[in-house]
């Protein structure tokens, strides 16, 4: 199934090749959870610190539970911070 | 030690500057900066005054750690009554101008009265004489800074001016320091204008001294170590800004587009941090020429900037082919989303006019989009703006009117004077996004529930410096909770706003609470000054502070019932993201707010709340 991963600040560095604007669709296995996806793309765990699915956020105990829909989008940042 | 114990009160109608011990009574309850002069205001000022009368006052205050050794000691704050609110206005800049101050031997000005022609106060050190402004006089922020250096012959004096928005009754007018950092919201710069003050010029050789300099540089020490290794401050903030927020809260669905028409901006992308750091495809540098740190700050969050030389805004324009204050995450949302503007340059160069004339972005952004769906139900028309259609995602319409808004002229004149007065003029008064006045920042409080009460109770007006829940509720700082429930919301607003309001009174920069508990900021004010600083007493001071400008707004006239929102927000539901379908639960919220502060059902403080806070 196709999802789109979205990978902001200091992760964008490990988007797929022929990301535009930060998010690129990719093709991940039916069912495959949250923690499935960052583990495919070698993203460092520490680094993973807000996970959003379609904007709702997903705790670290989740991720390994929460499964992806066909058309989901999964954006993750590192610890940021603004105001 | 710690304060410079001497306060400069200034009578600008009579031309004297003298000197005077500052309250050290007050300083032990109200510790300095917004604190301590909100209860030098709250003293001396009628809450009734008309803003911009000389009966009002302009106070320029430091806190005990500007000037130190701490990281981020630099910050100083305005406060006054607010010309665009008519509430207690403080607002807090960095920079270098605070630290100056403090090492001329100053903790504070008091500025009272009006002189009869603009002027601007010159100090060395103890020396402080208000000088003839008639050369500066309807000059910029920049052309005045650079002005007074040459004059004085002195590339290291510091300068604190209001452009020509502050002389011109803009309402949102700021107080510019170092070229481009601002005591920006509420109209602080407005009052200055109205007295005929155009700047403060201050070099300081004699120093800040602490009380016990072992113990101080110990606990700095300690604390910046927790901010360099935390990956917000450490890494997060340098290097992507507060920008970094646009994603972040586009995603989450609570960034306000189009005037709070929607909650999500198709073009955010477009002008975000991510964004700021790409190539241009003309001269292959991106927006984004370095970070930038204010005195002292060990995080460096500040963006310095470059517009695209072949951009429509700067062509043949050398003064604006420059590297200057770059687009934070509030002016970028204000200029951008609220108005549906996504051109990055264009952003960039209405944020250069925002600092070159001192006018607060936020308010600015936030009124274009109130104009532009006035303009777009036909209310407004081409021949109210002088012939710009001001159609959403116009970005010449949005430059256009910076700089004219920045001179008072044409239909800037109009947006000069906030959302809140030209949608009643207009005959809409609920489209201004706004609370008592002062337009809303970028978080949308359908979809981050405790950014609503913070908006509805904030004494400057919406603010979301008073009480960032947006830490907690999306950021998971520092623990993370529902953005889309009310439920606790009441307790998380209290406990920021009063850790907020010490931050805010010792000389601190509030993003150092991203890393810092009050247990590391205790015991670098314990070590810097005289008196025990417990952090209980810390938080009793931030609790004591917000009472006290709580009652400064009641006196004023203000009423529980200014603690509101507009409809759009308690009755449109978002319509798309987590948040579709939700509205915000003020109502269920305020009357636990009110409980837990120890205030009446009506929003008074009790009397035995005073007692306790010793008010």
């Amino acid at each position: 199934m196709k999802i789109t991963i979205k990978l902001f600040a200091l992760l964008g560095k490990y988007l797929p090749e022929g990301a535009v604007k930060n998010q690129i669709d990719i093709e991940v296995s039916d069912g495959a959870s949250v923690q499935d996806v960052i583990h495919s793309l070698s993203l460092p765990a520490e680094h993973c610190h807000l996970v959003l699915v379609d904007g709702v956020y997903v705790a670290p105990s989740e991720r390994d539970n929460k499964t992806l829909s066909e058309g989901q989008a999964l954006a993750i940042w590192p610890p940021v911070a603004g105001g | 030690m710690s304060w410079a114990k001497r306060i400069l009160r200034v009578n600008l109608s009579e031309g004297s500057c003298t000197e005077e011990p500052l309250n050290m009574d007050w300083a032990e309850k109200y510790l300095g900066q917004r604190g301590l002069a909100s209860k030098y205001l709250v003293e001396e000022v009628d809450p009734k005054v008309d803003p911009l009368s000389p009966d009002n006052k302009l106070i320029i205050a430091t806190g005990p750690l500007t000037g130190t050794a701490a990281s981020t000691g630099g910050r100083w704050s305005v406060i006054t009554k607010g010309a665009l609110t008519g509430a207690i206005a403080c607002s807090n800049s960095g920079g270098f101008f605070g630290a100056e101050l403090k090492f001329a031997g100053w903790d504070m000005i008091i500025f009272e009265g009006k002189a009869a022609k603009p002027v601007y106060l010159l100090i060395k050190d103890d020396a402080a004489e208000l000088m003839d402004a008639a050369d500066y006089w309807g000059r910029t922020v920049w052309e005045t800074e650079k002005g007074l250096k040459a004059e004085h012959q002195d590339p290291q004096m510091r300068v604190a001016s209001i452009g020509q928005s502050g002389e011109n009754g803009v309402k949102f007018a700021c107080v510019v320091n170092d070229l481009h950092r601002a005591a920006g919201r509420s109209g602080v710069g407005t009052v200055m204008g109205s007295k005929n003050l155009k700047a403060i010029a201050v070099r300081g050789t004699k120093g800040v001294k602490v009380q016990d300099p072992d113990a101080f540089l110990k606990a700095t020490s300690d604390a910046k170590a927790v901010l360099a290794e935390n990956a917000v401050t450490g890494e997060g903030l340098p290097a992507m800004g507060t920008q970094v927020l646009m994603n972040v809260i586009n995603e989450t669905g609570a960034l306000p587009t189009r005037n709070h028409k929607d909650v999500q901006f198709e073009g955010a992308s477009d002008i975000s941090a991510e964004a700021m750091h790409e190539p241009r495809r003309s001269d292959g540098k991106p927006n984004l020429t370095r970070n930038g740190a204010c005195f002292g700050c060990t995080i460096g969050c500040g963006r310095i900037a470059t517009i695209d030389p072949n951009h429509y805004t700067v062509k043949n324009r050398e003064q604006y082919q420059i590297a200057s204050g770059g687009l934070e995450y509030e002016a970028a949302w204000a200029l951008g989303a609220a108005t549906g503007v996504n051109d990055l340059d264009a952003l960039t160069f209405a944020n250069f006019i925002c600092n070159e004339q001192a006018f607060d972005p936020i308010s600015f952004g936030a009124t274009i989009g109130a104009a532009m769906e006035l303009y777009e139900m036909g209310v407004i028309t081409k021949d109210d703006t002088g012939g710009i259609e001001l159609t959403w995602g116009n970005a010449e319409a949005l430059t256009t009117l910076a700089e004219l808004t920045g001179r008072g002229e044409g239909f800037g004149a109009e947006i000069g004077l906030g959302s809140k007065l030209l949608t009643e003029k207009y005959g809409h008064p609920d489209l201004s996004m706004s609370v008592k006045g002062q337009e809303f920042p970028a978080y949308d409080s359908r979809g981050i529930q405790g950014m609503g009460l913070t908006y509805a109770t904030s004494n400057r007006g919406a603010c979301h410096l008073r009480s960032y829940t947006v830490a907690s509720e999306v950021l998971g700082i520092p623990e993370k909770t529902d953005p889309l429930s009310s439920d606790g919301k009441a307790g998380l607003v209290i406990a920021f706003q009063d850790a907020t309001g010490a931050v805010d009174s010792a000389g601190l920069c509030v993003f150092t609470t991203f890393a810092w508990s009050m247990d590391n900021i205790a015991p670098q004010i314990d070590a810097a000054c005289e008196g025990d600083w417990s952090v209980e007493k810390l938080l009793e001071v931030g609790e004591r502070v917000w009472n006290l400008e709580r009652k400064f707004n009641l006196d004023a006239g203000f009423t529980g019932k200014d603690d509101t929102l507009p409809k759009r927000l308690l009755k449109d539901a978002a319509k798309t993201g987590p948040a579709e379908g939700k509205v915000n639960e003020l109502g269920k919220m305020l009357p636990e707010y009110y409980s837990l502060r120890g205030w009446t059902d009506d929003g008074v403080p009790t009397n035995e709340t005073l007692d306790r806070l010793a008010l």
